[in-house]
C-alpha cells in the first residue's frame, strides 16, 4: 500500500496546471461546513478536477485546509484511489478479484504488462494506456472482467486483449472518436 | 390514470448493466409506448435479482415470467409477442442444463432453499423512487420504532432476534447497540460499514444498489435506539451506482421527512451524511474505518477504547454492515420471535452468499443459517463449471480459509465455519475446481493481504510480505522443505501478533490450505532428498 | 410534504401499491447498426477474433462509423460458429452462422449498406432455440 516517495522538495513549480480548476478546488473548499476531517473529500474532489494529485495540488489542499503537506501527502500515499502520476488517455483496470483470479485474470494481467510494456500503475509510452489492477469492481458474474474507462468487458480471454487494445489504439487514429466500437 | 395492466422488471445492478442493461430498459420504454400501451403497461428498473450470471434478466408481473440473458434488440419481441400478444417468448427463458426451460422465478432452481430477508426488495423495486420503498412496507419499522417502542424495547427487540453482525465478526448487534446506548455523551453516531473489501464479495453493492432505502431506515432505527442524531455511510469510491443512488435515496427521504427533524412527530432528529473511502480494505476494519471517515490515514487502533465508548472525533459510535442494518426492519415488523426462528441454535436468520469462481451459477444467494455448503454449491450453484470435479470453496475471503469435499455437508454458521478452519466472513463464496492449484490461490490471498497492510504493526506489514515472498519461493520451485517450514512458523507469529482482523487473518489461507492440500506444497519442492523427512514438516506436528 | 404519522405514511402506500412510477421518456431508439458477433470460446476457437477483425477493419476503411461492432458471449449456435447477428433498427435481427472473414465483406455490402440481407448464411432463430 505504501508507495515510494515521488514528490521531489527541488523540482520546480509546474505551471501546467490550469488556473481555473485551482479555482473550482478553492471554491469547493470555502462551501464546506467545516474542513475537519475533510481531508479525504477535498483529495476526492481533487483528483476528479486534474486527474490526479501532483505535488503542487497536495500543496494547495494543504495550506487551503491548514495542515502540513506531509500529512496530505501521507493521505494520499495511503490510498491505493488516490495517484500522483498523470492518467493515460484511458485507463485499463484488470479486476484482480478471487472470481476473476479463479477465472485466469492473472495470465490477463499479465498479457497486458507484456503487451503495453508497463508495470501496473504506470502509463504507456505514448501516454494513451494506464494499466491497473483493481481489487474487484463487483461484475463477478462476468469473470475475468476488463474495464476500459467505463466500459466492462466480461469473460475476457487473453486472445481478446489484442482487441481491446487495438480497439482503443485506434480511437486515436481514427478521425472520428466512436467509443461504442 | 389508467390502472397498470403489467410491469416490466430490469435489472438494474452492476453486473446487468455491464451487460447492457439499460439499453433494454430504454427500448422496452420506447416500443411499449409506441405500441399505445404506456398506460398500461409500466417499465422498472430494480435492483439486482442476485442472477448476475444469465443478466440482463428481465422479469414480467404478474405473470412472473422471467427472461434471461436479454440483449436491447430482445426488447421489441418480448413486447410484440408477450406484452401485445400474451405469447411467451420461448428463447429467452432460462434454461437449466438438460431440463429444458424454465418461465417462473419460483421453478428456477437458482432460486430455490433460499429465503430474501436482506435481499428482500431487491429485484423487486426501482431503487431510485421511495415511493416504491414504502408500497412495500418501507419505513413503516421506523415509525413503530419512533412512535410505538421505546429505546430500549428495539435494543431488547433486536438482541432477542439473535442477530448478529453480517461483516464477518458475528458480534451480536443487540449487545453492541446496547453498550453504546448506555454511554453517557451528549453526541452519538451511527455509521454504516459499506467498505466492501473482500475481492469476492458484493451483496453490499447489490443491496445499496437494489434497495438504499432499506439501509437508511434500518440506520435511523438504531440511531433512535442508540440515541444518536447524525449517520455516517462509509462507502468505497469505486462503487460509483451505489454512491449516486443512495444519494437519491437520502434527498428523497429528506424531502418526505423521513430524515431530518422531529421524524413522525417525534422529537427524534436524524440525518446521514456519506463519506466515501479511497481504496484500503484495512478500512473495514470499524477504528481504521473511523480514522478514515476523519479524513485521516485509515490505520487500525488499539481496542479499548471500543468505538462504542470513543469512536468517531471521540464520541460513542455504532458501526455497522451495510447486509446487518438490511435486517433491521423486518425484524422490528415481524417480531424477534419470527427472526429467531430462522437458523440454527447461535446463528439466526439468513445469510447472503457471493457464490462466484467455477461454479455455473455466480450470483447472489441468501440463505437460512444451517443451509449445508452442498446445497448452495450444487442446488442452487448449479454445480462446478464444464462437469469438473469440486475440489475447495473458500469462505471469508482473504480472512478465511477452504473447505473440502468431506465439509460439504457442514451447515453453515459462524461457528461450524470457524470450527472447520473458516470463517462466515463476508460471504465471499469461491468455489475451484480441480485445475485450481491450493499454494497458488493461498499467494493470492497472501499477496492481496501483504498489498493492503496498512503498515502500523510490524508483524503484519513485515510478516505478509515475508510470508508472500516464500510463498513465491515455493511456487517458483525453488522452495525447500525448510522454507514450508518457516512460512508455517511466521504464519502463526503473525496470527498471534497482530494489531487487528487483518494481520491476525492474513495467515489463514495458507494455513487452511496447508492443512488440507499439504501434498500441493510438497509437489513444489524439488529437493527430493528431504522428502523422507516428510512427517516432521507436516502440518500440525 | 413530510410525512407526520403512521396513518400518513400508509396512505402514500396505498396511493401507491398499484401506481408505477411513469420513467422518462428516452428520445430516440439508437440509429446505430449493430454487429454482434459471438466470442465464447467455440465462437474463438472457430475463428471469431478474426472475423471481428475483419468487421473493424472494413468499418474503419469505409468509415461506417454508424456501424457498431459487439463482441458478445455465445449465443447458443456453436455448430455454426463463428456467428454474427446484423440489428438494424425498425428490423428483425439476422443472425448468420459460419462467417469467415472472407464473408464480411459481402455483408457490409449487401446487408449494411446494401440492406439485403444474405439469405444463404442466415441461420434461423427458431430452429436453434426449440
Amino acid at each position: 500500500m505504501t508507495k515510494p516517495a515521488e514528490i521531489s522538495v527541488t523540482a520546480p513549480i509546474s505551471d501546467n496546471l490550469p488556473k481555473e480548476k485551482f479555482n473550482e478546488l478553492s471554491k469547493f473548499i470555502d462551501q464546506m461546513e467545516t474542513t475537519d476531517g475533510a481531508l479525504i473529500e477535498t483529495l476526492h474532489k481533487a483528483q476528479n478536477l486534474f486527474g490526479y494529485l501532483p505535488r503542487d495540488v497536495q500543496l494547495y489542499i494543504a495550506r487551503k485546509l491548514g495542515i502540513p503537506g506531509a500529512e496530505v501527502f501521507g493521505v494520499v500515499s495511503f490510498y491505493s484511489y488516490f495517484t500522483t502520476k498523470p492518467r493515460g488517455k484511458h485507463t485499463i483496470s484488470v479486476c484482480m478479484g478471487t472470481a476473476c483470479f479463479v477465472r485466469g485474470a492473472d495470465a490477463i494481467v499479465e498479457y497486458f504488462k507484456e503487451k503495453l510494456s508497463v508495470e501496473s500503475n504506470e502509463i504507456t509510452e505514448d501516454g494513451l494506456f494506464t494499466l491497473k489492477d483493481v481489487r474487484c469492481i463487483g461484475a463477478c458474474g462476468l469473470a475475468p472482467v476488463v474495464m476500459v474507462d467505463d466500459k466492462v468487458y466480461g469473460r475476457v480471454k487473453v486472445e481478446d486483449i489484442d482487441g481491446i487494445i487495438n480497439t482503443y489504439s485506434e480511437m486515436k487514429v481514427g478521425k472520428n472518436e466512436n467509443k461504442n466500437n | 390514470m389508467a390502472r397498470t395492466r403489467t410491469n416490466i422488471l430490469i435489472c438494474g445492478g452492476t453486473g446487468c448493466i455491464a451487460s447492457d442493461s439499460e439499453k433494454v430498459q430504454k427500448n422496452l420504454e420506447l416500443i411499449v409506448k409506441a405500441r399505445g400501451y404506456g398506460d398500461e403497461v409500466k417499465v422498472i428498473k430494480t435492483g439486482c435479482f442476485g442472477f448476475c450470471e444469465q443478466g440482463p434478466i428481465v422479469k414480467i408481473e404478474p405473470d412472473d415470467v422471467f427472461y434471461v440473458r436479454v440483449g436491447p434488440k430482445d426488447a421489441r419481441e418480448i413486447v410484440d409477442e408477450h406484452i401485445v400478444k400474451g405469447r411467451i417468448v420461448d428463447r429467452l427463458l432460462y434454461r437449466e442444463p438438460e431440463k429444458g426451460k424454465i418461465d417462473k422465478q419460483e421453478n428456477i432452481p437458482f432460486y430455490k432453499k433460499q429465503l430474501r430477508i436482506a435481499l428482500r426488495n431487491c429485484g423487486l423495486i426501482n431503487p431510485e423512487d421511495i415511493y416504491e420503498y414504502i408500497a412495500l412496507g418501507g419505513y413503516e419499522a421506523l415509525g413503530k420504532a419512533l412512535t410505538q417502542m421505546s429505546r430500549d424495547e428495539v435494543i431488547d427487540e433486536i438482541k432477542k432476534s439473535g442477530l448478529r453482525g453480517r461483516g464477518g465478526g458475528g458480534f451480536p448487534t443487540g449487545v453492541k447497540w446496547e453498550i453504546t446506548k448506555k454511554q453517557v455523551s451528549d453526541k452519538k453516531f451511527i455509521i454504516c460499514n459499506a467498505d466492501e473489501g473482500d475481492p469476492g464479495a458484493f451483496m453490499d453493492r447489490s443491496i445499496l444498489e437494489g434497495d438504499p432505502h432499506n439501509v437508511l431506515e434500518a440506520m435511523a432505527i438504531g440511531a433512535y435506539a442508540i440515541g444518536a442524531n447524525k449517520g455516517i455511510i462509509y462507502i468505497r469510491a469505486e462503487y460509483p451506482l451505489a454512491i449516486s443512488r443512495l444519494n437519491t435515496a437520502i434527498k428523497q427521504a429528506r424531502e418526505l421527512g423521513l430524515l431530518g427533524t422531529g421524524i413522525f412527530g417525534s422529537d427524534f432528529n436524524f440525518d446521514i451524511q456519506i463519506k466515501y473511502g479511497a481504496g484500503a480494505f484495512v478500512c473495514g476494519e470499524e477504528t481504521a474505518l473511523i480514522n478514515s471517515c476523519e479524513g485521516k490515514r485509515g490505520e487500525p487502533n488499539y481496542r479499548p477504547p471500543y468505538p462504542a465508548e470513543e469512536g468517531f472525533w471521540g464520541y460513542p459510535t455504532n458501526v455497522n454492515n451495510v447486509e446487518t442494518f438490511a435486517n433491521i426492519a423486518p425484524i422490528i415488523i415481524k417480531g424477534s420471535q419470527w427472526f429467531s426462528s430462522i437458523g440454527t441454535e447461535k446463528s439466526k436468520g439468513t445469510k447472503v452468499f457471493a457464490l462466484a469462481g467455477k461454479i455455473n451459477n455466480v450470483g447472489l444467494v441468501e440463505v437460512p443459517m444451517g443451509t449445508t455448503l452442498r446445497e448452495i454449491i450444487f442446488d442452487i450453484g448449479g454445480g462446478i463449471q464444464g462437469g469438473k470435479k469440486f475440489k475447495a470453496v473458500q469462505t471469508g475471503g482473504p480472512s478465511g480459509g477452504v473447505l473440502i469435499e468431506e465439509q460439504l455437508d457442514t451447515p453453515i454458521d459462524y461457528e461450524s465455519l470457524t470450527e472447520k478452519g473458516s470463517m462466515m466472513g463476508s460471504g465471499g463464496m469461491i468455489v475451484m475446481d480441480e485445475n485450481d492449484n491450493m499454494v497458488k490461490i493461498a499467494k493470492f490471498y497472501l499477496e492481496f493481504t501483504m498489498d493492503e497492510s496498512c503498515g502500523r504493526c510490524t508483524p503484519c506489514r513485515i510478516g505478509t510480505k515475508r510470508m508472500y515472498e516464500l510463498l513465491c519461493k515455493i511456487t517458483d520451485k525453488k522452495g525447500t522443505l525448510n522454507d514450508i517450514d518457516a512460512l508455517k512458523q511466521l504464519g502463526s507469529m503473525v496470527k498471534g501478533s497482530s494489531l487487528c482482523g487483518l494481520g491476525q487473518t492474513a495467515p489463514n489461507p495458507i494455513i487452511s490450505t496447508m492443512k488440507y492440500f499439504w501434498e500441493e506444497y510438497l509437489g513444489f519442492i524439488q529437493d527430493n532428498e528431504h522428502l523422507s523427512e516428510e512427517g516432521k514438516y507436516k502440518y500440525g506436528h | 410534504m413530510k410525512i407526520k404519522t403512521i396513518e400518513e405514511l400508509k396512505k402514500i402506500r396505498e396511493e401507491h401499491y398499484e401506481k408505477v412510477n411513469l420513467r422518462e421518456e428516452g428520445d430516440s431508439i439508437t440509429d446505430k447498426i449493430e454487429v454482434m458477433i459471438g466470442m465464447a470460446t467455440c465462437g474463438i476457437s472457430s475463428g471469431a477474433r478474426e472475423t471481428l477483425n475483419a468487421f473493424v477493419d472494413e468499418i474503419q476503411k469505409e468509415k461506417l462509423n454508424h456501424v457498431k461492432v459487439v463482441p458478445v458471449g455465445c449465443i447458443g449456435y456453436c455448430h455454426s460458429e463463428p456467428t454474427v447477428q446484423v440489428n438494424k433498427p425498425g428490423e428483425k435481427p439476422v443472425l448468420y452462422g459460419n462467417v469467415k472473414p472472407d464473408k464480411v465483406h459481402s455483408i457490409i455490402e449487401k446487408h449494411i449498406k446494401g440492406g439485403e440481407p444474405i439469405k444463404d448464411l442466415v441461420l434461423e432463430m427458431n430452429f436453434e432455440r426449440a
